[in-house]
């Protein structure tokens, strides 16, 4: 059981760890965030968030997480990938597939560059 | 075994670059390093991007380094492959193009503001870690250390939340009521059996944040004094219910549910019921019949449940997404609340749009936009240049909205006053190709399927409203008929028991209001002109377009395509069974309904 302090506690750790995105520091955290609400989930959303862990592992990635969330409204556009890269905007990336999840992490998570093809198109 | 392997390129342009001296740098210094045997450095040959030479690339994390100097070799040999970090400042970055790179830039979330939905795609909803990083399970604290049970009511009566289930009654004055009933023992229930065809907004916070929920019900049992609370939830949502599952043991553990929570005396437990699908059941009264265990029918009211409810104590239902609304507004005042919204209509209001739209999603805008608004801007409008004719709110206890009411701010009052209903939420879009007769058929056809049974306008009066809208469908029906049709309507409306047979004739009332053309055209022409109802169509072959190919005649399951090969076939109305298959099969555009 927590008391109410803890809870404080927990929140501003937690918050410098996942909201206080804009730190530009190397220790910090890349989250890789897949939208696994059922909408998600019957798009295709179970072997996108496989693959990126498998991709994350057999690079041998530090601090790189690869983590999941609800829906974000835009069913259609599921399965949907965000990344945080600390200190920049995150990215929305859009009817990701295990091939696409794989050149996520190859060209954004590890070299930094977007992959300008999968984000939205309007 | 190698753990890291380093490709240095040794292509004419990087070799013209200094690559050898990067190479030999890289192998000087690991000897250093003492990392010989641990990293593996490879000579390539050109990687073809010589403009950004020289290049290496680390693997196992395939970091592709461009412009190396031999300074850099020590910065990447100490970071990179000693302390497992990219060097960012030595990435080769491409040229970026004009694309949108993050969801929330986009048009369609530009218009919304996320109260209900605010962690919804945004924590992962099994650690409750992260939903506390969001403020999570602070208006808790603040209502059990700071406010008495009367403060946390006034404080939701003076937000303005209204029911989000769809009839909009004011959730303070609600649980106002429980709270002033005599007696022990009190119970606080959610109603997430969310099932109105095509609305899921309930199903995506369960998924999403179901702390929320968890928080509110919490809040909830303080202010009136319930100790015991229930979620209502359809079996057929197994991931909200395995999520939820999850959230309630993570606050079992941290203390935030059981006895004593937080050490402040107050104790409230939570408990899942899941429901069988049962549409009925979604009514409040049903729904706490099933929840004691027997079978889900209405019963009447008075007495409400806030007198006598769950197992006949003092009792509060509400919706998903009223309970989502709660922290926030315990966390930043009933007057930001009020400040989003029209006079009677406070905060914000998720939809689920579908049907003939671009953007199908959840979206949720502050009361008063306008469904102009939400079809077009953040809709996005309606696909294949089609024009928009309708939309379908409240499900089938709702109505349709259709174009000249575009403008309308869309709010519990103006929606009722045109003939529709909020409803839990669903939006279903409809253009120039539906049959608003056939809608309203569909959604008749649900309620007959759906109605429990006990009340007999419900059960035998909606019966007989799907059979004058199957005559007329069918082309068989009088305008006596028609009038007919609107009185029983009225009549089921006045007298069933309960919401579900009040509201079933709705969506054929405010069909007759709105497209009483279409109702004349399929009895008085015997045409359906969107060309929908079967009974109505006829398929044809324009004999100037048909090539004679006999694609179609193959196609047909019942052999009612018939005709000499390269000369116009044609097709025998009487076998025709109208599928649809020829007009998919033929490539000349020489099938039509008529």
């Amino acid at each position: 059981m927590k008391s109410i302090a803890d809870i404080k506690a927990i929140r501003d750790k937690m918050q410098s760890e996942i909201i206080l995105r804009d730190n530009s520091d190397s220790e910090a955290e890349t989250r890789v965030v897949v939208g696994m609400a059922t909408c998600g989930i019957s798009a295709g959303a179970r072997p996108v968030y496989n693959t990126l862990l498998d991709e994350v592992a057999t690079r041998g990635l530090k601090n790189v997480k690869v983590t999941r969330s609800g829906c974000l409204g835009m069913c259609k556009l599921e399965p949907i990938v965000e990344v945080f890269v600390p200190g920049q905007e995150k990215v929305t990336y859009v009817e990701v597939n295990p091939e696409k999840a794989k050149q996520i992490i190859a060209s954004h998570v590890v070299n930094g560059n977007v992959c300008q093809d999968y984000l939205i198109k309007e | 075994m190698y753990r890291s392997h380093v490709l240095v390129c040794g292509g004419t342009g990087c070799t013209s670059n200094h690559s050898g001296d990067i190479l030999n740098e890289f192998q000087r210094l690991l000897a250093e390093h003492n990392l010989e045997n641990d990293v593996n450095i490879v000579r390539t040959g050109c990687f073809g991007l010589c403009a950004v030479g020289p290049v290496v690339i680390i693997y196992p994390e395939g970091a592709f380094y461009a412009s190396v100097t031999v300074d850099d070799v020590k910065e990447l040999v100490e970071e990179h492959l000693i302390k497992g970090r990219i060097v960012n400042r030595l990435l080769h970055k491409e040229d970026s193009n004009d694309s949108v790179k993050a969801l929330s830039d986009t048009n369609f979330y530009k218009k919304q503001t996320r109260v209900a939905l605010r962690n919804c795609g945004v924590i992962n909803p099994e650690v409750i870690d992260e939903y506390i990083a969001y403020d999570g399970y602070q208006a808790l604290i603040k209502v059990l250390t700071e406010m008495t049970p009367q403060q946390v009511i006034d404080t939701i009566k003076a937000s303005g939340l209204r029911g989000r289930g769809g009839a909009g009654f004011p959730t303070g004055l609600k649980w106002q009521f429980a709270a002033a009933s005599p007696g022990p023992i009190k119970y606080v229930c959610c109603n997430a059996d969310e099932g109105d065809p095509g609305a899921f907004m309930d199903r995506s916070i369960l998924e999403g944040d179901p702390h929320a929920l968890i928080e509110a019900m919490t809040i909830a049992g303080y202010a009136i004094g319930a100790h015991q609370g229930y979620v209502y939830v359809r079996a057929e949502y197994p991931i909200a219910v395995e999520r939820l599952k999850i959230a309630l043991k993570q606050a079992k553990e941290y203390g935030l549910l059981g006895k004593n929570i937080l050490d402040t005396g107050f104790d409230f437990d939570l408990d899942i019921r899941l429901g069988a699908g049962a549409f009925v059941c979604g009514e409040e009264t049903a729904l706490m019949v099933s929840i004691e265990g027997n079978r889900g029918e209405p019963r009447p009211r008075p007495p409400f449940p806030a007198v006598k409810g769950l197992f006949g104590k003092p009792t509060i239902l509400n919706n998903v997404e009223t309970y989502a609304n709660i922290a926030q507004i315990i966390l930043k005042g009933p007057e930001w609340f009020t400040s989003m919204g029209t006079e009677k209509s406070k905060g914000t209001k998720v939809f689920a749009l579908g049907g003939k739209i671009v953007n199908t999603g959840l979206v949720e805008i502050p009361m008063g936009t306008t469904l102009r608004t939400v079809i077009e801007d953040i809709g996005g409008g309606v696909p294949n240049g089609k024009k928009f004719k309708a939309a379908q709110t409240g499900g089938p206890s709702g109505g349709c909205i259709p174009v000249e009411h575009f403008d309308i701010p869309i709010d519990y009052d103006n929606l009722l006053a045109i003939g529709s209903m909020m409803g839990s939420g669903g939006m279903i879009v409809m253009d120039e190709d539906n049959c608003m007769v056939d809608i309203a058929k569909f959604f008749l056809e649900f309620t007959v399927d759906e109605s429990c049974g006990k009340c007999t306008p419900c059960r035998i009066g909606t019966r007989r409203l799907l059979e004058y809208l199957d005559k007329i469908t069918n082309g068989l029906a009088t305008l006596e008929d028609l009038d007919e049709m609107e009185k029983l309507c009225h009549y089921i409306k006045a007298n069933s028991l309960c919401g579900l047979g009040q509201t079933a004739p709705n969506p054929v009332l405010s069909t007759l209001r709105y497209f009483r053309d279409e109702y004349i055209a399929h009895i008085v022409d015997k045409k359906c002109p969107c060309h929908v109802c079967k009974g109505l169509v006829q398929f044809k072959i324009v004999e100037d377009k048909c090539k004679g190919c006999s694609a179609c005649a193959r196609k047909c399951p019942v052999g009612a395509i018939t005709g000499v090969i390269k000369q116009p076939y044609s097709i025998d109305v009487n076998k025709c069974i109208k599928c649809g298959q020829c007009i998919d099969t033929c490539r000349f555009g020489a099938i039509i309904k008529e």
